[in-house]
């Protein structure tokens, strides 16, 4: 919906710009398609950038697939599903604030952007709450390493692999129908463990990560949306930061059923 | 030729309007950021060149000579790398030039984003100074391509520069996004897309590549950081990595950045060849898909550096296959530059002298490269000085004198004074015969099987004598070539005190950007309604009293 309306930003005639055409540019749609275009390119290298890491998965998963099937188990699927609705939601909201700028609903905007934010927030919450289970079961990368940078002991630098709590794992995959593992086996499994989690962590982490800056952009546009800066003459930062926004939801829709629907 | 303008623009010199340190540093105009750019990229190279010095003394000898360690060296040869390649070679011409020229090539007031601009001359500055820290705490040995494992288990801070290659890599594609909508949008009505100037392909090209390819890097470092600090067994084979996948990813990025650093100098030498051939370039709309064309090969052929790697026969002699179509364009380009100066009439300033460089070394090297890019013969060479001198004939050799080029032909413009010519032909060659005895010895005892990247090679001396010779006649080289650059940066220093004040057109280019003062004015003046061909040169003639070009009356 927002690519069908660029025409709204129509260029003032007889030479005088609007007040926020920057001076370096001739008319509010060169300013606006400017925009867009560089939104556009902006995304693309996202796209590459987490391409990277899907690219990784791949190669990684032929090469090991027991690792994901292990690994998988670990994971909290209904909160990954519940974190999916809330972020295709957040997305619904967000397009329904770019039309409402559109159409001068300023009113609107503000509230629409304001349940994004809420949901943006919800997402990071669970999230937090999922890497606290993974974090109590000392299953997170490095995390044998991390406690020892804020604790006040003075020993030598522990090793980089976590030690993950050997009871949880075994009757997690017992539950899992991976019942009466030997002990060679189980420690197979843990190394799988460790393998499934820094993948996890990476994805999920990088994941985190740009849903927090979408929520911090979406809380300045918010502030500029209460202000009153937004209608029909000017809508661009609220589409940039939506095409920003979308593409942080479609991540995660590939993100989920590669990490938690495993079969 | 462009119709000239009406009334030429009435504010001051860009260099001191407006005035104060303050607007320097927070400054949007890209003439500044270019400007600031030059200064700190000069700084990079002098810092690369330093320690390129330091290993050519290290090998004069058989035998520790300066070194003692074999470890210090790998660290000499590391930094040397990383500092040139991430510091010099890969921002040097877009991120001088390339903000100083292209708005004013196509009169545009600005790039599109110039917050954003300035963020990428402060990403750069922090990428420096991680780089600068590496330096603190002792220097990094894994060479500058950060291979797995050696580099997630060394004891040198391998985080840091990742961390500031990977800033380094936001500078760039900042303004790679910045050019791409600059010269997508913001063109004058009447210039079409044929009618820009060349330089602004080549940067188009670099553009699109800084945009696909860094992401890659970006990533890969982030991954290799993320191993190094938290163990994710990503590349590690211990823990069910692959270190080989490490290496796709790497070359995914850098063979493409090769390409980053060549095909804007390539685009700096279609104007200066045109210029001052007082010609019309020859075949602008091959000069301008080519450019395209590299950029896009260029992603197709990144295991040509994992020919020894492990990949699989079929996979090896695809990635050879596609190399050589590498060399098409690259041939069209310099086919067209050798017809562009065919009867024309060449006038040798500096700019031309190092553009004459630049075709000669870069020939050279890209003749050479053909060797490594077959499969046999690679094997032969690989890892010797063969391929140490091939990589220095085509960066140092091509995007060292294009820069070059680049820097005496608009620093007229940047600086609004003239240089003595006479000594920058002197530099021109001082810098030739530097470079060639530096690295044509190179290509021999590579040949014969002198290793990259050893300090000590008494022992090759049993097989091969002579070794000694052309080892003492590389480092003589080097240290005329850097001799070179010093008296280039001692002529253009010393231009600003006693250098004659520069006419507006001094070298009667037809681009947009010769048609304001010298030095530019704070405001860029806006294209004419008519764009002309900008390689038209009929209705130029030289004005003795200016000293400069002008219309003909």
């Amino acid at each position: 919906m927002t690519e069908s309306h660029p025409s709204d930003e129509k260029p003032n005639d007889g030479g005088c710009k609007a007040p926020h055409v920057a001076h370096h540019f001739d008319s509010a749609q060169q300013q606006y398609d400017s925009a867009k275009l560089g939104m556009w390119i902006f995304l693309l290298t996202e796209v590459l950038f987490f391409s990277g890491l899907f690219c990784f998965y791949a190669v990684y998963r032929a090469n090991n697939p027991q690792v994901f099937v292990d690994g998988h188990h670990f994971l909290n699927t209904p909160l990954g599903a519940f974190n999916t609705v809330v972020l295709i939601f957040s997305s619904l909201t967000m397009a329904l604030a770019v039309r409402a700028a559109q159409l001068d609903r300023n009113r609107s905007v503000v509230c629409l952007l304001a349940v994004t934010i809420l949901c943006g927030l919800t997402f990071m919450v669970v999230k937090g709450v999922e890497y606290k289970q993974k974090w109590d079961h000392h299953m997170v990368p490095g995390q044998t390493r991390i406690a020892h940078w804020f604790s006040d002991e003075n020993t030598q630098s522990p090793p980089k692999k976590f030690q993950p709590d050997v009871q949880y794992v075994r009757e997690h995959l017992e539950e899992a129908g991976h019942a009466d593992l030997d002990d060679e086996e189980l420690a197979q499994r843990i190394d799988n463990l460790r393998s499934y989690m820094g993948i996890y962590f990476a994805l999920t982490g990088l994941h985190a990560l740009h849903v927090i800056i979408g929520v911090g952009v979406l809380c300045v546009v918010l502030i500029m949306a209460i202000r009153g800066r937004f209608g029909s003459h000017r809508f661009t930062p609220v589409d940039m930061t939506g095409l920003y926004w979308h593409l942080v939801d479609l991540i995660w829709i590939y993100v989920f059923p590669l990490l938690y629907l495993i079969p | 030729m462009n119709k000239p303008l009406q009334s030429k623009s009435t504010t001051g010199s860009y260099l001191i309007d407006p005035p104060g340190l303050k607007s320097w540093l927070f400054t949007l105009d890209h003439k500044r950021i270019g400007l600031m750019f030059l200064v700190l990229v000069s700084m990079a190279l002098a810092l690369g060149a330093f320690f390129a010095l330091l290993i050519r003394t290290e090998l004069t000898l058989p035998g520790p000579t300066i070194v003692s360690e074999p470890s210090t060296y790998n660290r000499l040869f590391t930094l040397h790398g990383a500092v040139m390649i991430f510091l010099f070679v890969i921002p040097v011409i877009p991120a001088t030039f390339g903000n100083f020229a292209l708005p004013m090539m196509l009169g545009a007031r600005d790039v599109a984003f110039p917050r954003l601009n300035l963020a990428s001359l402060y990403f750069y500055v922090i990428g420096l100074v991680f780089f600068l820290l590496v330096l603190i705490f002792g220097g990094i040995d894994t060479g500058w391509t950060f291979y797995p494992p050696y580099s997630t288990s060394t004891v040198t801070p391998v985080i840091l520069a990742v961390v500031g290659a990977f800033i380094l890599g936001f500078s760039s594609i900042f303004t790679g996004i910045n050019f791409l909508v600059t010269i997508h949008t913001m063109r004058p009505t009447g210039m079409g897309w044929f009618r820009m100037p060349l330089f602004l392909w080549g940067l188009y090209g670099t553009a699109v590549i800084q945009v696909l390819a860094t992401p890659v890097l970006a990533i890969t470092l982030l991954l290799l950081a993320a191993e190094r600090l938290l163990g994710i067994g990503i590349f590690d084979p211990k823990m069910g990595g692959d270190p080989i996948l490490f290496q796709h990813f790497f070359w995914f990025y850098s063979h493409p950045a090769v390409y980053i650093m060549i095909l804007p100098a390539m685009g700096v030498i279609s104007e200066v060849v045109s210029v001052f051939s007082r010609k019309h370039i020859f075949g602008y709309k091959f000069i301008a898909y080519s450019s395209l064309a590299i950029a896009l090969l260029g992603f197709l052929v990144w295991g040509h550096h994992m020919f020894t790697s492990g990949q699989s026969q079929l996979v090896g002699m695809i990635f050879s296959a596609l190399t050589f179509t590498v060399a098409i364009p690259s041939a069209i380009k310099v086919f067209n530059w050798l017809a562009t100066m065919y009867k024309g009439s060449i006038g040798l300033a500096p700019p031309m002298c190092f553009a004459l460089n630049f075709i000669f070394l870069f020939g050279i090297g890209g003749l050479t490269g053909l060797f490594l890019g077959s499969l046999a013969t690679d094997i032969h060479v690989h890892d010797t000085s063969f391929v140490v001198a091939h990589f220095h004939y085509t960066m140092a050799g091509g995007v060292l004198m294009a820069f070059l080029a680049g820097l005496y032909y608009w620093w007229p413009k940047m600086t609004g004074r003239m240089y003595n010519l006479v000594w920058g032909q002197v530099s021109a060659w001082m810098i030739l015969i530097g470079f060639n005895l530096t690295y044509f010895p190179q290509f021999i005892i590579g040949s014969r099987g002198m290793p990259r990247r050893y300090y000590d090679y008494t022992r090759l001396l049993e097989v091969n004598p002579e070794f000694t010779f052309y080892q003492i006649i590389s480092t003589v080289g080097g240290f005329t070539l850097v001799g070179g650059l010093v008296l280039v940066a001692f002529i253009l220093l010393r231009s600003l005190f006693v250098g004659a004040k520069a006419p507006d057109n001094p070298w009667g280019s037809g681009t947009l950007e010769w048609q304001c003062n010298s030095p530019a004015p704070h405001e860029n003046t806006p294209a004419p309604d008519d764009v002309g061909d900008c390689y038209d040169y009929n209705d130029l003639e030289f004005d003795e009293q200016t000293k400069g070009y002008v219309m003909k009356q």
